[in-house]
């Protein structure tokens, strides 16, 4: 498959109206990390991001940064990191999963909406994204959002292409709000609490006043419940110890210094623990943080074996088994009914990806709303066509 | 006056007003239906009250499945609707058209479900903003987006405009704190998008939906993320020489790592006006003021409180005033928050709503003024600081055409300007009617035929709230 390497807008443009007149369907990739991630395309063509790269500005006391889609997000996080910030939302870094050495864009951060651990403070990428510049079908460069924090000027597109995975169009620039690094982090750790203890103690530290950034559970001998707190020194020290006293009900936690916090964040982000064995299947699912619990139990009872833990409080799961028959699809989205919960199949092999749907199936009235969404983007549907959804 | 148009009312729709309330009538209980002239005045108009219009009927649904049959009725007859909550909009995005049905979610006013393990609430769309946050403050919890019209406003106009407040800066604007709404299309059908857990699957409609200005459907129910309250917040209250020294004071700040929970700005006019009304202590000899507040334990604060005035310092301030008490910081406040209904007892005023990059405040608060004093006229600013959202409060009579017409016209050069540094038309009030001419000073045509063509995905007869957001010419593009 020959891969299009456009060096600017236009050129970009080009290649779109090209692909439109020839009907021939695009696969959008920024630095191909999470090529793997998706229903299989029927693309003609990789359309490539990579020369679309280089910071457009930085205004730290803006607290604002805008790059071409793209730029490595490394080289985003440099940036920020040079004048004492971050991207509020903590995005994952998936190639410890897909084993990718690939170089992740900024664009990809946004199209696919990657948050991480911090999200259950901060919000995920799509609560931090206000800007966006794509190119839809017809080859027209569309502007939503800008550079400001608060704008609610027209309809919200930039909404809508954070998690798109690229199936409305070709991302070219992208704006984030920014905030301040903290000056320092430090977690506490809990042993030995069972799944619904866990999540109550989470909720229990997400409930109070200190500002938790982070609260992860892993079940195993012994299962360890992370709470983790980013401030000024002074506000880490005090709030770890309130935080002690309000869970002196669920135990005694061991304190980690800055160091051993990050490292630990970063495995929890990336679902490191589930990175062993690639050839299983790795399913990441959402729910309420009180469901998920009965989420677990219905999956034991009915003899499934997996290895899982729990991120955003509970709200999120990481789910990881064999890769064999639909991966247990069926089971594993029975399991979410009556819930709000859903499940994204986010590893798999290319067969699977085939007759599984990786994406939440969605009700008749949803998918008729999703399907015109699309046509009002990518009419001549050659954006990353079926990766999300069949027809969209 | 009437420099901002409305499209001719439909006159099948006038001719036939008494069959289509006999329709109505078959849907609602009487007390549910609105039709008189009388009563139908009270919905002529939001919070741009220099604009009414009478509308066809008003009804008031009392659940999802009424707002359903509602919709599928006027969608069935061609039936303009004007979804409505408490018509405190400030952009004329309530306001009717005669042609045109208005369904006020008002009578949706429970809070159905409350969960502190999930940190979220459930709640009929015509709950006040306000009265989320007084159900679960015993509890020590709040919902964050903070209006100053949250007395009176609902939470479906809040979705409706993407509402801000005070203390967006650390806890988000309302698309930020919407984790799920419940939903009735044009054509009737019902849809649940979101829920109570964090992300909901497929594209980010709910994110759409939020800001919509009640052109993609009816929103009767939500699911909102509660935060749980700081353990405590305190003001602090700079006077400064200069608005540059102000902004400058304000971008060090943020510099230096802080990010406050509220950056406040209001220049000589506004804290005349403010402290007038509000007798709560602010410094009558500076030229611009600041409320920053910060939130934590008492430690916190004063740490946070002693670097913020230590930033001041080398920024020229010439008062510095630190709360000391609960009464105190509720002063504070209450000057803050009821600057447009102090403003009010002054004079008649309109308010703008542009957003700007921080770096640009100077420059946009000094041209702000040249602007306004060359049409004549009085302005008085106050704005959320930390994020660039300005609050020019255009002073006028409006009793006298010609100087409404001129409050208008400055109102929409200062907007114009917002754009041209970078900024936008509207950070939190939406655009209704009265931005709706200057959407192509911010978008290209292509940018709105894109925009309008997402809307006609939900509702491809432009029957819902169709007069609002778009230029009035050119919609066939989409
Ligand atoms: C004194 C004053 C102070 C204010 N302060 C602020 C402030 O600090 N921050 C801020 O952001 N705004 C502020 N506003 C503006 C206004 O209060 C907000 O826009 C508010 O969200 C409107 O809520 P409402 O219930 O009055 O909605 P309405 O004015 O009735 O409607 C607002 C919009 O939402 C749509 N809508 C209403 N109900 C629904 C529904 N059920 N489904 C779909 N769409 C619907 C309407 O069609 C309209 O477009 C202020 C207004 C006043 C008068």
């Amino acid at each position: 498959m020959s891969t299009l390497v456009p060096e600017n807008e236009n050129q970009a443009i080009e290649i779109v109206k090209d692909a439109k007149a020839r009907r021939q369907p695009l696969a959008i990739e920024g630095g191909g990390t999470r090529a793997g991630l998706g229903r299989p395309m029927q693309t003609a063509a990789i359309l490539s991001t990579q020369a679309l790269s280089g910071i457009i500005f930085h205004e730290p006391a803006e607290m604002v940064i805008r790059a071409r889609a793209g730029t490595p997000l490394a080289q985003v996080e440099a940036a920020l990191a040079s004048k004492g910030q971050v991207l509020p939302f903590e995005p994952m870094d998936h190639r410890g999963i897909f084993g990718s050495e690939a170089e992740p864009t900024i664009g990809a951060v946004a199209a696919c909406n990657i948050s991480g651990p911090r999200r259950i403070r901060n919000g995920a990428a799509r609560d931090s994204l206000i800007g966006v510049r794509f190119i839809n079908s017809a080859g027209e460069a569309i502007n939503s959002g800008g550079r400001v924090m608060k704008n609610v000027t027209g309809l919200d597109l930039v909404k809508l292409q954070c998690g798109a995975w690229g199936t409305l169009g070709l991302l070219t620039e992208v704006t984030f709000k920014v905030i301040p690094a903290s000056e320092t982090e430090g977690a506490l750790v809990l042993e030995g609490l069972d799944d619904t203890t866990a999540i109550a103690a989470m909720s229990a530290a997400l409930g109070s006043p200190f500002e938790v950034s982070g609260a992860a559970h892993e079940p195993g001998a012994p299962a360890r419940t992370i709470l983790r707190i980013e401030h000024f020194s002074s506000s880490v020290d005090y709030r770890l110890g309130e935080l002690e006293k309000l869970l002196s009900k669920f135990g005694r936690p061991r304190r980690l210094d800055r160091q051993a916090s990050q490292a630990l964040w970063r495995n929890i982000r990336d679902a490191a623990s589930l990175n062993e064995d690639r050839s299983k299947a790795l399913w990441r699912i959402s729910v309420a943080p009180s469901q998920a619990p009965q989420v677990i139990t219905t999956l034991s009872d009915k003899g499934l074996t997996f290895e899982y833990f729990f991120d955003w409080g509970g709200g999120l799961i990481w789910l990881s088994l064999p890769a064999s028959g639909d991966a247990s699809a069926v089971q594993i989205r029975a399991a979410l009914s009556g819930t709000s919960g859903h499940a994204t199949l986010v590893r798999a092999p290319l067969e699977l990806r085939q007759s599984v749907e990786v994406f939440q199936p969605q009700s008749i009235a949803m998918m008729k709303l999703i399907q015109g969404v699309k046509a009002s983007m990518d009419s001549a549907g050659i954006f990353n066509p079926g990766r999300m959804y069949a027809g969209v | 006056m009437s420099s901002i148009l409305f499209p001719k009312p439909d006159p099948g729709i006038l001719a036939r007003r008494d069959e289509i309330i006999a329709g109505l009538t078959r849907l609602l209980p009487s007390e549910c239906l609105i039709t008189s002239e009388d009563e139908r005045r009270a919905f002529e108009t939001d919070a741009l009250t220099a604009y009414r219009r009478m509308p066809l009927a008003v009804a008031l649904p009392r659940s999802t499945e009424e707002v359903s049959a509602l919709l599928a009725f006027c969608a069935a007859e061609g039936v303009k609707v004007v979804p409505r909550g408490a018509g405190t909009s400030l952009a004329g995005g309530a306001i009717p058209q005669e042609d045109a049905l208005v369904i006020a979610v008002t009578k949706l006013n429970k809070i159905l479900d409350v969960n502190y393990p999930n940190r979220t609430v459930r709640v009929q769309a015509g709950v006040t903003n306000l009265s989320i946050s007084e159900s679960v403050m015993p509890d020590g919890f709040f919902y964050a987006p903070d209006p100053s019209s949250q007395l009176a406003c609902t939470i479906a106009g809040n979705i409706g405009m993407n509402s801000g407040g005070a203390h967006c800066l650390k806890y988000g604007v309302t698309t930020n704190n919407v984790l799920g709404v419940r939903m009735v299309l044009m054509d009737g059908t019902i849809v649940d998008i979101g829920g109570d857990a964090l992300e909901a699957p497929g594209y980010d409609l709910l994110g759409l939906i939020v800001g919509s200005e009640g052109q993609l459907g009816i929103v009767t129910e939500a699911t909102l993320r509660i935060l749980r309250m700081a353990e405590g917040a305190r003001p602090v209250l700079f006077g400064f020489p200069s608005s540059e020294s102000a902004g400058a004071c304000v971008a060090a700040i943020i510099g230096a790592g802080i990010v406050p929970v509220a950056m406040e700005f209001m220049d000589k006019p506004a804290i005349a006006i403010c402290e007038a009304f509000a007798k709560a202590g602010y410094p009558l000899d500076v030229e611009a003021m600041l409320i920053i507040e910060v939130e934590g334990s008492e430690i916190e604060m004063e740490t946070q409180l002693a670097r913020i005035i230590e930033i001041a310092g080398k920024h020229d301030v010439q008062v510095v005033k630190e709360s000391r008490s609960a009464m105190e910081t509720a002063l504070i406040w209450k000057g803050r928050k009821s600057a447009f209904g102090a403003t009010g007892r002054v004079a008649d005023y309109i308010c703008m709503d542009g957003t700007v990059p921080t770096g640009q405040l100077s420059h946009v608060l000094k041209r702000t003024g040249e602007i306004v004093e060359s049409y004549g006229l009085r302005v008085a600013n106050v704005f959320h600081a930390g994020d660039g959202n300005m609050h020019p409060l255009i002073l006028y009579n409006v009793n006298d055409p010609a100087e409404q017409e001129q409050a208008e016209a400055a109102g929409m050069d200062i907007l114009k300007l917002c754009v041209d540094v970078g900024g936008c038309l509207t950070g939190e009030h939406g655009v209704g009617i009265e931005k709706r001419d200057l959407m192509r000073h911010q978008f290209t045509e292509a940018d709105l035929a894109q925009q309008m063509s997402v809307r006609a995905v939900f509702d491809k007869d432009w029957l819902l709230n169709p007069s609002k957001v778009f230029p009035l010419e050119g919609r066939n593009a989409a």
